[in-house]
């Protein structure tokens, strides 16, 4: 067989704690079980150690997965467990992180991961040091019947806290009530309860951490009679927070969506400069926006070619003459570029100009929020006046164009839908929430149009710019060439495709149906 | 999903020690291994300490009025299932002879386990019948346990004869020489010469060994409870040899 397969096994088991800390009661759970068990075992307990391993935004805590690395004095091992205490196994050689699903062993744990982590590498979260005691409950003809492992998790020194011991149930498979049983024993045992919380969450908590404490999406919990200037500065400081963050992952390539969140944090910062900007100190506007802008800018060359490399392999499988084999010297070369360009992005994110301008941006940031603001609009007038009038921007802009605009006006559309979106998104605690979903799914059909055009558009002309320089350094063969302009025929093709959507789109949007949600959200915050 | 059987007309050969210990290699090299045991002996389930009874019998598994997974019991060893024998497989010809596409039934029962395993061994009851029929018809690749001596080869090439007269996709035979006597002067010769001779006869072999009969006592396949005994080592070689057929 070869070695290092990856394989599954189903397996679902019940979880338990020891409330009482303290030494581990195990021979008294072992007397207990014994009523209705043999029980076999090894006193001796092993010791391993347990890493989680999550995306950086948390995508398998929130899809209700964990997936940990145990290593031991063996070989490795990965574990994947649902919801439902069902787990995946996979031997796992290597244990350097982060790592993307796509290095994790092939087979069938892999695939779930990939599925819910996409383009995210996986990151360990937090580490224990694990005294791992095995259990196994026989009936009487010495056939195990369910298995407990029993854990006294610490965490690695120098913390070194002891988390409270627990024990899993795990059933064999065509002998659920065994399993029950051993369950309803536990519980009578003193001290032994339904664990209250995952593994996970007890080792996030003794580490001093949290699951689930980044998302890339705006939380900000405002009050609509808060004063407006409180709930910009609350926005901003959320967004420079979220900047920051990414910071780390863009200076170590970890993965492209640290960058993708970053810009986005930059152009959410810049869209509440622009139309909520008025509600704090000028000449804090004036040069902030500059410094947002410049940013922004330096961030772009470096995402352009990740989104062009992400989106390559997806083109590539819809080639018709040329093979996908014929693309990898324009992946090379875009690589070769990538590069360059994130070690300029490296240098900008390093640079006194980047630290003057966060440190700045936040002291500034603070000192309106502790001033207080009593005069100026409140929170919930601010929503409804900004996005009303962001809203009335794409109605009047969106109408105006005809079959014969030009592509630009479609890209000043995209944008003020993107200040719309953000608009939204900024005060969303202040709406009602299910209005908020369905004018935010009309707002999203729009943009997915305006963004399949705009993004054709701009890859297009990437690989026609990219076709000269490429031969000119002789990077280049024809075959190369001629499956480029293959690609390009593609992204044309959804150019048109878009652009023939977008009438029917827009005419939804701006439709009665659309409005009234919009004037409902909006007349909500104003009440 | 791979399947495979063992598989001779003669009983008393080798083919449940064989199924039992290959599925337990199979399982301790990652592979998620079920193991049917057909046999209404049920020899097999006893040596995995299960209890040789399916709800239902093997009406309800025939008909499909209850699932293959329903009646699948853990076994003691990490990825190694078992589907237990029981006294009712007795008539099990006469149940398959009233289901449709009779000599396809176990197949088409074991698809929908097709995500859950890896590997199926089918441990075939002694017999000519519509359920070896069906095993033949169900399976990649048959193993034919096989005493040492000239009367064996002549059943083994009225099975490939058999095979050979399938409509559609037939199976692989690998015949491996079972219980062999190394004192005995014609088990040698015939184990020794014949693999280099014919392709469907395996390099390894197993011996006639007390330690295999021992695994009536100790419920379990020999790897588990005597992992360093030649006979393990026999079955480890084995499995090497169907592995590499059955994997690449």
């Amino acid at each position: 067989m070869p070695d290092g397969t990856v394989r599954l096994v189903e397996a679902r088991s019940h979880e338990f704690e020891i409330a009482d800390p303290g030494p581990l009661p195990l021979g008294r759970i072992r007397d207990e079980l014994a009523v209705a068990f043999t029980v076999a075992g090894d006193r001796r307990a092993k010791r391993i150690r347990r890493t989680w391993l999550d995306t950086f935004d948390w995508r398998l805590y929130r899809a209700g997965l964990t997936l940990q690395y145990v290593g031991g004095s063996g070989p490795g091992e990965l574990v994947l467990t649902g919801g439902g205490g069902q787990q995946l196994t996979a031997r796992a050689r290597q244990a350097r992180w982060p790592c993307l699903s796509g290095g994790l062993p092939p087979g069938p744990l892999r695939d779930r991961v990939a599925a819910v982590a996409g383009l995210r590498a996986l990151l360990p979260r937090v580490s224990v040091v694990s005294q791992v005691s095995e259990l196994w409950l026989l009936n009487e003809d010495d056939k195990t019947v369910a298995r407990i492992a029993v854990d006294a998790m610490t965490l690695p020194a120098p913390q070194g806290a002891a988390i409270a011991a627990r024990l899993a149930v795990t059933e064999v498979r065509g002998y659920p009530a065994a399993a029950r049983r051993a369950g309803r024993i536990l519980t009578g045992t003193g001290g032994v309860v339904p664990s209250r919380q995952t593994a996970l969450d007890a080792a996030l908590s003794a580490a001093g951490q949290r699951g689930a404490d980044y998302t890339g999406k705006v939380v900000v919990p405002l009050l609509p009679a808060m004063p407006g200037a409180e709930a910009v500065s609350a926005i901003l400081l959320q967004q420079l927070d979220a900047l920051e963050v990414n910071v780390d992952g863009v200076l170590h390539d970890i993965d492209t969506e640290f960058l993708h969140d970053l810009r986005i944090a930059v152009r959410r910062t810049r869209t509440a400069l622009k139309l909520l900007g008025h509600v704090l100190p000028g000449e804090l506007t004036l040069r902030f926006a500059s410094e947002f802008r410049w940013l922004g800018d330096t961030t772009t060359p470096l995402r352009d070619r990740d989104v062009q490399l992400l989106s390559l392999p997806s083109m590539a499988a819809r080639l018709v003459a040329a093979s996908p084999d014929d693309l990898r010297p324009l992946v090379a070369y875009l690589t070769r570029r990538r590069a360059t360009e994130r070690q300029k992005l490296s240098r900008a994110l390093r640079s006194a100009r980047f630290d003057a301008m966060v440190g700045d941006w936040r002291k500034a940031l603070l000192v309106p929020r502790a001033a207080g603001h009593a005069s100026g609009p409140r929170a919930a007038e601010l929503s409804a006046d900004r996005t009303r009038r962001a809203h009335a921007r794409v109605l009047r802009l969106g109408s105006a164009i005809t079959a014969s605009s030009p592509a630009e006006s479609l890209h000043t559309l995209r944008k003020r839908c993107k200040e719309l979106r953000y608009v939204l998104e900024f005060f969303a605690s202040l709406h009602d929430p299910q209005l908020y979903a369905a004018v935010l799914a009309d707002l999203k059909r729009l943009q997915d149009c305006l963004g399949e055009f705009q993004d054709s558009e701009v890859q297009s002309a990437e690989i026609q710019s990219l076709a000269p320089a490429m031969l000119a350094r002789q990077a280049a063969p024809a075959s190369t060439l001629l499956a480029m302009g293959e690609l390009a025929a593609q992204l044309g093709t959804r150019q048109r495709a878009a652009r023939a959507e977008f009438a029917d789109r827009f005419a939804r949007f701006a439709g009665g149906a659309g409005r009234d949600r919009m004037a409902a959200l909006t007349a909500g915050d104003s009440g | 999903m791979k399947v495979i059987a063992t598989y001779n007309i003669k009983g008393g050969v080798g083919k449940t020690t064989a199924a039992v210990n290959l599925s337990y290699l199979a399982a301790r090299d990652g592979l998620r291994t079920l193991l049917w045991d057909l046999d209404p002996q049920a020899a097999a389930t006893y040596m995995f300490r299960v209890r040789a009874r399916v709800k239902g019998g093997s009406r309800a598994l025939i008909r499909g009025t209850r699932g293959l997974d329903e009646a699948i019991k853990g076994t003691d060893f990490d990825r190694l299932d078992l589907l237990p024998g029981d006294f009712t497989y007795h008539n099990m010809d006469l149940l398959l002879d009233g289901a449709k596409k009779p000599v396809r039934r176990l197949s088409r029962l074991l698809s929908p386990l097709a995500g859950d395993y890896d590997l199926v061994v089918l441990d075939c009851p002694p017999s000519v019948s519509l359920v070896s029929e069906n095993v033949l018809h169900a399976a990649g690749l048959i193993l034919v346990p096989l005493i040492p001596a000239t009367l064996s080869l002549r059943t083994l090439d009225q099975l490939t004869d058999f095979v050979a007269s399938f409509d559609g996709p037939r199976p692989e035979l690998l015949a491996f020489f079972s219980m062999v006597d190394r004192r005995k002067r014609l088990h040698r010769e015939i184990v020794e010469r014949l693999p280099t001779q014919r392709a469907d006869i395996a390099a390894a072999s197993v011996p006639a060994l007390a330690v295999i009969e021992r695994m009536a006592v100790q419920r379990a396949p020999v790897p588990a409870f005597a992992p360093r005994s030649p006979a393990a080592r026999s079955y480890q070689d084995l499995w090497a040899e169907v592995g590499k057929r059955l994997l690449g």
